[in-house]
């Protein structure tokens, strides 16, 4: 009688991990969609009080002040090269913590619309195209598969890394007063 | 208790003592009356040994063990300061204070450079008479050569006991436990320095066990020791358990009598001790017999004998030497606590309450502007009344982290010590305004750049003796270190009464380096600030010290980095004076606010000369020039509209911000003056550290970020903006 109990619980208990791992807040740049996952987001805010620092390449798109802490914000889609989009009604910021050498950083993400948390299985990832995404390789944690449509699950710790930011700001800063 | 933590305490305890031992031993050669001095030294070292022993750190205790021998010699005066002894004793401190920093980085045994090199130390301890192996321990080949017993002399007189050995009485107090006095670590340390032959617990203390105690500790211990230490070293042992235990220690070969005056004072029925002594080895049965004989044949006489004049009278006068010395301790002890009347609070608290004050300036900036709007004058006094408060706590708070930089200067004397004996230089080092007090968090980041001016300023600044004679100077240079507060900065001078800067060889030198051209003409003051320019050092010698031109460039930017800045000023065979003027603290400025477009600005207010309007003739002329004349003066500006493409028209009115840095004036032109500000300084993160002109930001009353201005580097990089865009038309 016990054994097939453990069994199931111990399934169940699998599946539950799963699920957590599977949870992706998805969200919009122009019309395509995004995943992030859970876990390495900390609030979304609405858009406003964005603060511009001078010089900055476009996809810096400034500071805000989230509780007394100045927070970097970038510009997702110009981050992958595309272009900003109008600020709107539905326009979030999205505050992600990263992990880097120097430990966890707050870094706010300008996306056009926050859409819902949705659970992934694992089953359902593919991993990236070698091309065709138009966004690096090395961005791309996996494409989701959601109603039959691709998902493009980002790796946040490369996206929003601390140090290419400052490096892409130092060579954009330098190639402007050259 | 936990243990880490005590040995924390002994690290930061430790790395205080041999501090203040660096500041007597500096000053020790300058004293008339050493034997303070000297005892201080001698305290300091041997408390680092004792709570070394305690955590069995043995290779600091069998170190530190060498240093105290020569102290006491010294002590006693059979052994004259020189100052060869003390730069032994001052790298026995390094020695030390290498040990201690090894075991906080959780070595357990130490490395065989550390080793070697307190082996070096030792022997030149030794060399100098210190008797230093005859009782340290881990010395095994010693223990051999200890001096055969004397027989004789025990057989000869009958009521000595005959044994060699210490006898040890202890009964730990019954609060041992909870202060963290483990037994066990006071006898494994009493082993380190000879051997425990005989030990006998007592379990009597412990009541029965409904009434016990678990946290108290009942236990007695009857020792039996065997050790060549003398008796001041074998009490040191115990000094910690002192006052809350008893203990009694008996040389080897004590008159019986002292035996039985031992057994009366313990606490246990005497004939149960008289059998522990015999059984722990210190007393034979034989003696024990004899002692109780005489014990009793004592008592007799006791009480037919009067008490003589002669008895009262040597009484009186121990009691007298005994006030005074009693008086004498109390004194000393006084003097300490005057100087530790202060709080010992962790440096992490103290930034957390900076930090929360610092939100509260943020908030009540926005009550305040809350209040405006709402136009209710009743509101408007109380906030005012609230931000006021608000501020003075603030100002409180920050005094909090304010250090005196008397410490940092101190820690020159070493150096200057150091450099110039290894030049064959003569320096006096002179330190004024040592209470002036600026925040921690800078003097820990000030040390540095100090370091390179002091040690530039002994190596490049002052002659060699025979140089400065033949100068007719006096053979010893002078090294000044002053501080002094001035309008919100602190500036710290470093000047020497050398020869002062060499304006020719720097030209040359800059020349040959390329950063000026031979037909440029510069002021001599122009000239000196060319040392520092990246890559450039005069030494014609290179020596160790300074001169890899890595010098004064790397100082000016460390220091600039904290919002300080440098200048120096020479007089040719006079000397040279480098001040460095540093902001106060790094946490909260007062600043300008002001506005371009929608974006706001903080200049710091300590920078801002005035404010005048960019009136219709101004803006007129300079469409295409940007300067102005101010009352006569040509003012060169910076229009932050369009440098940082803030966008927008730019009204009608626009206003120039008149800032001044390092002795040059410019003109910030912007929308609108918004008034003081107080300014936290939020540091803006990695991603920004590139962004010139920008030292910070900080949080709006109205909660919009806005972006402190880091003039000097704005005008630099506005400069070199018009350099390259002028190299490129031409």
């Amino acid at each position: 009688m016990n054994l097939p109990v453990t069994a199931n619980s111990s399934a169940n208990g699998i599946e539950n991990e799963e699920d957590e791992e599977g949870q992706y807040l998805t969200f919009f740049l122009g019309k395509e969609m995004f995943a992030i996952g859970i876990l390495n987001i900390k609030e979304i805010l609405e858009h406003g009080q964005l603060t511009t620092v001078p010089m900055m390449p476009d996809f810096i798109s400034g500071v805000i002040n989230l509780r007394g802490a100045v927070v970097p914000v970038v510009g997702l889609a110009a981050r992958f090269g595309g272009k900003q989009s109008e600020i709107t009604k539905r326009t979030c910021i999205v505050i992600i913590e990263v992990t880097n050498d120097e430990g966890k950083q707050d870094i706010g993400v300008v996306v056009d619309a926050v859409s819902e948390v949705m659970e992934i299985p694992a089953s359902e990832i593919e991993p990236a195209p070698g091309f065709g995404a138009k966004i690096r390789a090395d961005f791309i944690q996996g494409m989701g598969k959601v109603n039959d449509k691709f998902v493009i699950i980002l790796n946040v710790d490369k996206v929003l890394s601390t140090d290419e930011l400052s490096i892409v700001s130092e060579a954009f800063i330098q190639g402007k007063s050259e | 208790m936990d243990l880490d933590s005590a040995l924390l305490t002994y690290i930061a305890e430790g790395r205080e003592l041999l501090e203040e031992m660096e500041d007597i031993l500096l000053r020790l050669e300058h004293e008339e009356d050493k034997q303070e001095s000297l005892n201080a030294i001698f305290r300091a070292a041997h408390t680092i040994k004792g709570s070394a022993g305690l955590f069995g750190l043995d290779d600091i205790v069998a170190f530190t063990h060498g240093v105290e021998s020569l102290l006491d010699q010294m002590r006693e005066g059979t052994m004259v300061l020189k100052p060869t002894i003390t730069t032994l004793l001052l790298s026995s401190r390094d020695h030390i204070s290498d040990l201690i920093d090894y075991v906080e980085a959780g070595g357990n045994k130490i490395t065989d450079t550390l080793r070697e090199k307190g082996d070096e130390l030792t022997q030149q301890l030794n060399d100098l008479g210190v008797g230093v192996n005859q009782t340290a321990p881990e010395t095994g080949v010693q223990k051999g050569l200890a001096p055969a017993p004397t027989e004789t002399v025990s057989r000869v007189s009958g009521s000595h006991a005959e044994s060699d050995n210490w006898h040890i009485s202890l009964r730990f107090g019954p609060s041992s436990l909870c202060d963290g006095m483990d037994p066990l670590s006071f006898l494994r340390y009493l082993g380190t320095l000879g051997e425990i032959v005989n030990i006998k617990t007592l379990d009597d203390g412990i009541p029965p066990a409904e009434d016990m105690d678990s946290e108290a500790c009942y236990l007695g211990f009857e020792v039996n020791f065997k050790s060549n230490a003398d008796k001041q070293t074998i009490e040191n042992v115990f000094d910690f358990i002192r006052e809350e235990s008893l203990v009694r220690i008996l040389p080897p070969r004590s008159e019986l009598a002292d035996y039985i005056a031992h057994i009366h004072e313990l606490p246990e029925e005497d004939m149960r001790l008289g059998e522990i002594l015999v059984r722990s080895g210190s007393l034979t049965q034989l003696e024990l017999d004899e002692a109780l004989r005489q014990q009793s044949a004592l008592q007799a006489q006791e009480t037919s004998l009067p008490l003589g004049n002669i008895v009262v009278e040597s009484g009186m006068t121990t009691q007298t030497v005994l006030d005074a010395a009693v008086a004498k301790q109390s004194q000393v002890r006084e003097g300490k606590s005057k100087e530790a009347q202060s709080v010992r609070v962790d440096a992490e608290k103290l930034d957390e309450l900076i930090n929360l004050v610092g939100e509260l300036v943020i908030a009540g900036a926005g009550s305040a502007l809350n209040a405006m709007t709402t136009g209710n004058n009743v509101l408007i006094e109380s906030v005012s009344i609230l931000n006021g408060l608000v501020e003075e706590v603030r100002d409180s708070a920050l005094r909090l982290r304010m250090v005196q930089i008397g410490a940092t200067f101190n820690r020159f004397q070493r150096v200057v010590r150091d450099v110039s004996q290894e030049l064959g230089k003569e320096i006096d080092l002179i330190i004024t305004g040592a209470e002036t007090e600026l925040d921690k968090t800078v003097i820990e980041k000030i040390g540095d750049p100090l370091m390179h001016l002091v040690r530039n300023s002994i190596d490049h600044g002052i002659e060699s003796p025979d140089l400065r004679q033949a100068q007719g100077k006096t053979s010893s240079g002078t090294l000044r270190l002053n501080a002094y507060h001035d309008s919100g900065s602190i500036v710290i001078e470093v000047s020497d009464d050398g020869a002062g800067l060499n304006r020719d060889r720097i030209q040359q030198k800059a020349i040959e380096k390329e950063l000026i051209t031979a037909e440029q003409q510069l002021e001599d003051q122009e000239i000196y600030n060319l040392i520092f320019e990246p890559g450039f050092s005069t030494a014609d010698a290179v020596t160790n010290l300074s001169g890899r031109g890595v010098g004064m460039d790397v100082v000016k930017r460390n220091i600039e980095a904290l919002r300080g800045s440098v200048e120096l000023t020479s007089v040719p065979g006079k000397g040279t004076t480098f001040r460095v003027r540093m902001p106060l603290t790094l946490a909260i400025i007062d600043g300008f606010l002001v506005g371009v477009d929608k974006s706001s600005f903080v200049v710091p207010l300590d920078m801002v000369l005035e404010c005048v309007e960019l009136n219709q003739t101004n803006r007129e002329d300079s469409v295409d020039r940007n300067y102005i004349n101010l009352r006569g003066e040509v003012l060169p500006f910076i229009r932050l509209r369009e440098l940082y493409m803030a966008g927008g028209v730019a009204p009608r009115r626009e206003n120039v911000v008149v800032v001044q840095y390092g002795g040059n004036k410019a003109g910030l032109v912007v929308d609108h003056l918004l008034g003081e500000f107080q300014t936290v300084i939020k540091p803006l993160g990695n991603i920004f550290r590139h962004v010139k002109g920008v030292s910070g930001s900080t949080i709006l009353g109205n909660g919009a970020v806005a972006l402190i201005l880091d003039v000097p580097g704005l005008v630099q990089e506005v400069a070199s903006m018009e350099m390259r865009a002028m190299n490129s038309a031409a």
